[in-house]
């Protein structure tokens, strides 16, 4: 082996170390404790357990909210990036802090500024009662949860569809306007084409730490919508069964990963989707 | 020519950030044309493009298109299409998609759609290219998609911004014949932007150029280049020694200290203005014979002829010759009364001088290539 690679060989292996002890070697504790009773046997138990109607419908809870929250997260954002691009270089750096001027807030702060807000007796109902209008119950619904969701996730859907949108020429979207299309027409056949990798990261940023989020549920919705990341919190704070939790985060992990891999379906040769 | 005016602007005139782009612009397209814009970047002549093509609303002035005002018609409302500079091809869309675009939207049926994509790929020689990535085609092969994704359409008008600039010359010289056959087959109105006033001389109909927002002259080819209106257009379209003179009487010029016999008249008398003699139009004689004599300055040999540099009176004449006269030689010049060219004064006077240096022309070609807004 010649100096130069012996050198070379020597610069990475900060980053081996790194990755054996915090990602492969974590990982591999996780496949290990899910496969495995409170003696350390190997069974299938802790897997066969999750099959429970009751795990099972936290399962789809979670994808269903997580989804419902990446959806509206996107339906929102799209238009709201879009707009963006159009505004002047200037003002766009401007829009782009203020979109993650909330994340500067700790997350549990703005948790409870919603809690705050939602409450029945919060800040929102007690302007409507001012102004004549019946209190409206939002806290404890699955909605406040996947309010919290959107509100919290929201601004990783808008930076990468930004990213990708402001890239875009605007010669096409002149060129399409010149052969026919409406506004309308000229964001669906070439600015939505154009910004698929844009979309590819932005529904894995929103869905991944939805689909895994516990806290949030817990404050805004009460406790009545337990999410896979509130159950396994709770083998590993309160029941101490590590190995149903680890169970649980195997399972959790294979979901992403096929979600992703469906997602990566459809972004076809396109580069620029975030690998998670 | 068709004598229909198919578009009108009327006192156009555009700024953008208080920097005047177009200053009262009046000009008619005409039905089958082949129009060019010309000038310098930064003349107004992209603008001039995208207000016909409807991304650019003027500040004042009318947009007449068939008669009817259009001024804040959408561009995908209008019967004109656009050739880009850099072609902006849609880079997730094939060959065939690319240049299906407008008869999609249009709803045309799949067979009709075919048949016209063909036609078009016939006509633009890209037959066999359908499957092939856009983004993998040559300059000119995109240039071809560009037009060919234009005219599917069948517009009234084709407008096209400095389409052949990002080609290299040969390429260029084939793609300024075939344009021109184009427009000949289907009869559609050009409107071509260019700097390069060989292109523009070679192609058009009629010629508008344009400088500082303005239009300096519109004519055929032959009017531009024989009769320039004034220094600018002189200076800009072809080599040209513009000297001050004065108007003595009718047909009778001085300049250079030596009375001239000319073909102009209608100037007052002892009027100062601008003299055009084109450096070919100047023959080389013996000292003796010339109308005005000097020593050769430089001989460059440019194939077809030499150009010689001579100053006479200091001024620095350029003169196109196949006959090689030596540096430092004495020579005479003599130049018909059809080879001078009268111009009124304007505000272009004096600023192109003679020939001492080369250096604002290079400046100009320079610029050109650079992208204009």
């Amino acid at each position: 082996m010649t100096k130069k690679g012996l050198i070379q060989k020597a610069a990475a292996s900060p980053h081996i170390v790194w990755a054996v002890l915090f990602i492969i070697a974590p990982l591999l504790f996780v496949v290990y404790y899910a496969f495995t009773d409170s003696e350390g046997k190997f069974t299938f138990s802790n897997i066969g357990e999750l099959a429970q109607a009751s795990y099972l419908e936290v399962f789809l809870r979670s994808i269903c909210f997580a989804f419902l929250a990446t959806v509206i997260c996107l339906v929102i954002a799209y238009p709201i990036a879009y707009f963006m691009t159009k505004t002047s270089p200037r003002t766009q750096k401007i829009l782009i802090m203020l979109v993650m001027l909330p994340q500067w807030l700790n997350f549990l702060i703005r948790t409870y500024s919603w809690m705050a807000l939602l409450e029945d007796t919060g800040i929102i109902n007690s302007l409507l009662d001012k102004i004549g209008i019946d209190p409206i119950h939002m806290i404890n619904t699955s909605g406040a949860v996947i309010l919290g969701m959107v509100y919290n996730y929201l601004p990783y859907m808008i930076i990468p569809l930004h990213s990708v949108m402001s890239k875009i020429d605007t010669r096409l979207l002149e060129a399409a306007s010149d052969l026919g299309c409406s506004p309308f027409k000229v964001i669906t056949s070439v600015v939505l084409p154009l910004s698929v990798s844009g979309i590819i990261s932005g529904v894995t940023m929103v869905f991944v730490p939805s689909i895994s989020t516990f806290y949030i549920s817990q404050k805004l919705g009460g406790g009545n919508f337990d999410l896979i990341g509130d159950t396994i919190e709770r083998q590993f704070q309160t029941a101490y069964n590590y190995n149903l939790g680890a169970a649980m985060s195997l399972v959790l992990m294979i979901i992403i990963m096929i979600s992703m891999a469906i997602m990566n379906k459809y972004s076809g040769e396109d580069d620029g989707g975030v690998v998670v | 020519m068709n004598e229909k005016k198919i578009i009108e602007l009327k006192g156009v005139a555009k700024s953008f950030d208080g920097e005047i782009i177009l200053d009262n612009i009046d000009l008619d397209v005409h039905e089958k044309e082949f129009m060019t814009l010309l000038g310098p970047s930064g003349c107004g002549k992209t603008t001039t493009l995208r207000i016909i093509a409807g991304f650019v609303t003027p500040d004042s002035g009318e947009v007449m298109f068939d008669g009817e005002l259009i001024n804040d018609l959408p561009p995908y409302k209008r019967s004109v299409n656009t050739v880009f500079q850099k072609y902006a091809l849609f880079p997730h869309l094939n060959v065939y998609e690319n240049i299906a675009f407008a008869l999609r939207l249009k709803k045309v049926s799949e067979e009709e759609i075919y048949e016209r994509v063909e036609e078009m790929l016939t006509m633009v020689n890209l037959r066999g290219f359908e499957k092939r990535d856009v983004n993998l085609l040559s300059g000119g092969q995109q240039q071809r998609v560009a037009i060919a994704r234009a005219l599917i359409n069948k517009p009234r008008v084709l407008l096209l911004d400095e389409p052949l600039g990002a080609l290299d010359l040969k390429l260029r010289k084939d793609m300024q014949n075939e344009l021109k056959n184009i427009q000949r087959k289907t009869g559609i109105t050009f409107i071509y932007v260019t700097h390069d006033q060989e292109e523009a001389l070679s192609m058009s109909d009629t010629v508008v150029v344009m400088a500082n927002g303005k239009i300096q002259q519109i004519g055929t080819p032959t009017d531009i280049y024989n009769e320039p209106q004034n220094a600018f257009v002189a200076d800009f379209i072809g080599e040209s020694n513009i000297i001050d003179g004065v108007m003595l009487d009718d047909y009778k010029v001085k300049f250079s200290g030596q009375e001239f016999e000319c073909l102009d008249k209608g100037f007052s008398k002892n009027e100062p203005v601008d003299v055009v003699v084109r450096p070919e139009d100047v023959d080389v004689v013996s000292p003796e014979k010339g109308m005005l004599c000097g020593v050769v300055d430089s001989v460059t040999f440019k194939g077809v002829h030499y150009e010689i540099i001579v100053t006479i009176n200091n001024f620095k004449w350029m003169i196109q010759s196949t006959d090689y006269v030596a540096p430092t030689q004495s020579i005479g010049l003599y130049i018909e009364p059809d080879a001078i060219h009268i111009m009124k004064k304007s505000e272009y006077s004096n600023m192109f001088g003679d020939y001492s240096s080369f250096s604002d022309e290079l400046d100009r070609l320079s610029d050109a290539t650079e992208e204009e807004e």
